[in-house]
């Protein structure tokens, strides 16, 4: 059931292409955008590389997030998962699973490319990209409580940002803190085991607390 | 074969109350059909019984029990069609009727589906996607649901707005042999329907 609803999510997906391409565009033009304002001065790019991509990959993230649970809500299947035999929380673990994959992979495969923008090294990219690809799907998964607390409500786009980005602080300190220890020589394995530890309580929290949400949000 | 029980059910929309005081028993191959005017209490009180909404005071049982203490095991029982259709603009009807069979619980294979929609009066067009079916066409898919589920209790509000003659004598085909079969029905609708049943009881809401 978890990978059905997945499944249906991708296909879903699939057939309004552009909601996806909006999301990574946004990300791409935001990232190249500081290039062009700061100046092309190399020492400075590098270190304010890790920075922006996060901030970038937060805020490309947190464009979506408001038709993870919204459209389901508006034709009714929302209140067909709420009375499915099946776990709520699982349901919710499939979706957020499905807005990673739709909203977040293709930021961790853009990311080494923009990268180059910033004369990062070899070693740089490879931090930033393994930071990227622990620190997105936390980002969906806490991104779906915000979601799911804001459903039906008026301006509800505007309330999850000032929601769920305090939340996403410390995947941004811990996920570009990795690129910067990197860079500095200290090496980025405690910046990664720490995101890694967000990720796994993540995935055992915030689907549970999103079911919970739903449930307030739909009586 | 659980029973139904509704025990001094109150609603309280705001300060206003709906109803209260309701008390119902349904069993085996009953169907309680719910009446009132506009605005009188019916979604909320179907709502409440398929456990969305929680009564303002009273409780409501499943073969003794409370329904939200029962969660998934209640939720197998049952089948809720609501105003909403939860029919996705964008996918196919077959895609949508076995998504929301999966959902509900029970895994439709395509040729089964493909039997139902047909079945419901829309042979041909199971492979459109769902944003090119009429009203009553949407409705048709959603009500397919009912073809291919094997649960005992059916929670149906206006099932039968939009749809043409033919097909609301489709409907109470369908109703009568779940009836029949020791199934339980409750529903609203406005329209004058006659469907067999062993006993049939009507809730009339002020």
């Amino acid at each position: 059931m978890f990978f059905r609803i997945t499944q249906r999510d991708l296909l879903l997906a699939m057939r309004r292409r552009s909601d996806v391409l909006t999301t990574l565009f946004f990300f791409v033009i935001v990232v190249s955008l500081f290039p062009l304002g700061v100046g092309p001065e190399m020492s400075m790019l590098r270190t304010m590389a890790p920075g922006v991509v996060w901030v970038a990959a937060l805020l490309a993230s947190m464009l979506s997030l408001g038709r993870m649970f919204s459209s389901d809500h508006v034709d009714g299947t929302l209140e067909q998962m709420l009375l499915s035999p099946q776990s709520l929380s699982l349901l919710v673990l499939g979706k957020a699973l499905a807005h990673w994959l739709v909203t977040g992979v293709p930021l961790v495969l853009m990311a080494p490319v923009l990268g180059i923008q910033y004369d990062l090294s070899a070693d740089s990219l490879l931090v930033l990209t393994a930071s990227l690809l622990l620190g997105t799907p936390v980002l969906s998964l806490i991104g779906a409580i915000g979601a799911a607390l804001t459903l039906g409500l008026r301006g509800g786009g505007v309330l999850v940002s000032l929601l769920v980005l305090p939340l996403y602080i410390p995947i941004l300190i811990f996920g570009a803190g990795a690129v910067e220890a990197s860079a500095a020589g200290l090496g980025a394995a405690a910046h990664l085991s720490l995101l890694g530890a967000f990720l796994l309580a993540a995935v055992v929290l915030a689907p549970w607390t999103t079911a919970v949400s739903l449930r307030i949000s739909m009586e | 074969m659980p029973t139904l029980q509704g025990i001094d059910l109150t609603c309280i929309r705001g300060d206003r109350k709906l109803f209260s005081g309701i008390h119902f028993s349904l069993d085996a191959g009953g169907l309680m059909q719910v009446g009132g005017p506009n605005g009188s209490g019916k979604t909320s009180l179907l709502r409440m019984l398929c456990g969305l909404a929680i009564p303002a005071h009273g409780e409501i049982r499943w073969g003794g029990s409370e329904i939200r203490s029962l969660g998934g095991a209640y939720y197998a029982d049952m089948t809720y069609l609501g105003h909403l259709s939860g029919v996705k603009d964008d996918l196919t009807a077959l895609e949508n009727l076995r998504i929301s069979s999966a959902l509900a619980g029970t895994e439709v294979d395509a040729s089964k589906a493909h039997d139902a929609l047909q079945l419901m009066g829309l042979g041909g067009r199971d492979l459109l996607p769902a944003k090119v079916l009429s009203q009553g066409q949407r409705r048709r898919v959603n009500l397919a649901r009912l073809l291919v589920c094997n649960t005992v209790l059916w929670i149906l509000d206006e099932p039968l707005t939009a749809l043409d003659a033919a097909a609301v004598k489709l409907m109470q085909g369908v109703m009568e042999r779940h009836l029949e079969k020791g199934g339980m029905i409750v529903m609203t609708t406005h329209q004058e329907i006659e469907i067999a049943a062993a006993a049939t009881q009507r809730l009339q809401l002020a």
